[in-house]
């Protein structure tokens, strides 16, 4: 997918002017609210008209304010997710399932109605009324509904961000199955760092109606954590614990990590904080912290006024922080041998 | 009860009659302005507003009174555009339904225009972007969202159709089975010495026939919302 943006718009002393060509299949829109970024959905879609300029989708104009090309938004093929489901409450789940569906051409139809509803696990709403769901089912739902109508791109508009954290992690896992099942390139426009850790790999930054940086996800959480109050956050995806003394012993870097979390599911995943790393010089004998792994010090980096460190520990890896001056006196340099002390409630699950 | 006469009869049917067709008539027109009023923005948007608005604020006998020098054979309407074409209207039961129309209009359009508002945009947006063009977001999506208001706004109309009384005596006259309705049957009765029992057996009817539709466009309204 490749998508070409170059528009104004102005409403009252807010401007949006914004530039950029992007090429992938998972690309996020990280920026505040505020920033302009659900602007920036509705003009995509058609839904609003730029002030001036253009917008093309893989190399299809689909606007253009000097040629007066506008081509409207149900012809556009671009699907939106939004942040609440909308989904048509005069409608049975399997009527609003179908609304895109039978819309789209005959030749356009890539998604198979069937292994979508299995996909999101859907199947045993169809004949229900929207009234009746949960918010989890309505937001899957209204991914399906989207998605059934083929679109050549998807926009999600903070798809998650009314939705409470375990729910969260659950329409995340039925977002990443979708997109990995039917391959439908997609914009994730969020807030959330984490969001756009788990969904998109290439970043726009959006601040004030303009885009700021252009980045990798990796990047962008390492460039933020300097700034922020949760440091960096690893990801760590773990599976079939055994249990050891009430606690969690997953396999990880050719050891294992010691958790107290427990999830009741073969595979989970955790958030480890950069700032719940203590590095120590040499193996201190003995330590309260249940995960001592030894490591080496595969690269470093500066984010504002503290330095990350990453990690390789076994075929594992992790970015630590430290402040300037442990740095010095850690004496940390590129292969560099160093140990990591992580206390096993210092990891939280995800899902 | 006194015994109604064919009059009478006719005079109540005239009534439904006229009370219908105008709901009917106006239907799509009320729909069409209520959907201008919520959706577009265009220049005149406030003058639209105005005019269709203005029956509620005027005296029913002036409308009546604009209607007929608007449709009569010295009208403007009335000399170029019906006696070309053969009609007439002033004094038929047609001028009643025009009049009817006028005059209900502006609750008609209200009432849509109500159920209208409350339609969420993103809905239609998403019906858009789900590749639904205009007219079929129309049709399955603001139609059956706005079923409510569309109800009230005809149950609205047809009700005060059957009271119209100012307009329609100035532009189709009170004759009797013709376009005398009932109440222009009832203002002859009330004006005449005897009329007194007949005038308040008309009046029963006229209840009667108010307290239906009222019971069926809550029934109605019942169902949509069952619905939804």
């Amino acid at each position: 997918m490749e998508l070409q943006v170059s528009l104004q718009k102005s409403f009252g002393d807010f401007s949006l002017d914004l530039a950029f060509t992007v090429q992938g299949e998972r690309i996020g829109i990280f920026g505040p609210s505020g920033s302009g970024k659900s602007t920036l959905v509705n003009l995509i879609a058609g839904l609003q008209h730029p002030d001036n300029g253009i917008i093309r989708l893989d190399g299809e104009l689909l606007y253009d304010s000097h040629g007066a090309t506008n081509v409207p938004p149900e012809q556009r093929r671009i699907g939106i997710v939004f942040q609440r489901p909308y989904l048509f409450p005069h409608m049975s789940v399997r009527g609003n399932l179908l609304y895109g569906y039978k819309r789209s051409a005959q030749a356009n139809r890539r998604i198979d109605f069937d292994s979508l509803v299995a996909v999101l696990q859907i199947g045993h709403l169809l004949s229900r009324g929207v009234h009746n769901l949960s918010g989890g089912e309505k937001q899957r739902v209204a991914i399906g509904r989207a998605v059934l109508s083929s679109p050549r791109l998807l926009l999600m508009d903070e798809p998650l961000s009314a939705l409470d954290d375990t729910l969260k992690f659950q329409i995340i896992d039925y977002l990443k199955a979708a997109g990995e099942a039917f391959r439908i390139p997609y914009l994730f426009i969020s807030h959330s760092l984490l969001e756009m850790r788990i969904m998109a790999d290439q970043v726009l930054v959006a601040s004030d109606g303009r885009i700021e940086a252009r980045t990798t996800v990796e990047d962008l959480a390492r460039s933020r954590m300097g700034m922020s109050p949760v440091g960096y956050i690893n990801l760590l995806r773990l599976a079939h614990p055994r249990r050891v003394d009430g606690i969690s012993a997953y396999a990880w870097g050719g050891g294992e990590l010691l958790i107290s979390a427990a999830s009741d599911r073969p595979e989970a995943l955790f958030e480890l904080s950069s700032k719940d790393i203590i590095l120590i010089k040499q193996h201190p004998g003995a330590i309260s912290a249940r995960n001592l792994l030894d490591c080496t010090v595969s690269g470093t980096f500066q984010s504002g006024n503290k330095v990350g460190v990453e990690l390789a520990c076994g075929d594992g890896r992790l970015v630590a922080e430290v402040v300037q001056e442990a740095a010095r006196e850690l004496a940390i340099v590129r292969g560099s041998r160093i140990f990591a002390a992580i206390k096993a409630s210092a990891f939280r699950l995800l899902r | 009860m006194p015994a109604f006469t064919s009059a009478e009869y006719l005079a109540i049917l005239l009534s439904l009659k006229v009370a219908i067709v105008a709901t009917l008539v106006s239907l799509p027109f009320g729909f069409g302005v209520a959907y201008l009023m919520t959706y577009r923005q265009f220049r005149g948007k406030l003058a639209l507003d105005v005019a269709v608005n203005l029956p509620l604020t005027l005296p029913p006998v002036v409308i009546g009174y604009l209607l007929l020098l608007l449709l009569g054979q010295n009208g403007f309407i009335g000399r170029y555009l019906l006696q070309p074409l053969g009609i007439r209207l002033i004094f038929t039961w047609k001028a009643a339904v025009i009049a009817t129309a006028v005059v209900g209009f502006p609750l008609m359009v209200r009432s849509i225009r109500l159920g209208m508002e409350s339609v969420d945009e993103r809905l239609i947006q998403a019906a858009r972007t789900l590749g639904a063009g205009w007219f079929d977001t129309i049709l399955t999506v603001i139609i059956p969202l706005s079923l409510r208001g569309i109800a009230a706004g005809s149950a609205l109309m047809f009700a005060r159709g059957l009271g119209e009384f100012g307009a329609t005596i100035v532009v189709a006259g009170n004759i009797p089975g013709v376009t005398q309705t009932i109440p222009l049957a009832i203002y002859e009765y009330a004006s005449s010495p005897d009329g007194d029992r007949m005038a308040l057996a008309l009046c029963l009817v006229s209840a009667l026939i108010s307290v239906v539709v009222l019971l069926l466009h809550e029934y109605f309204n019942r169902r949509i919302a069952g619905a939804d």
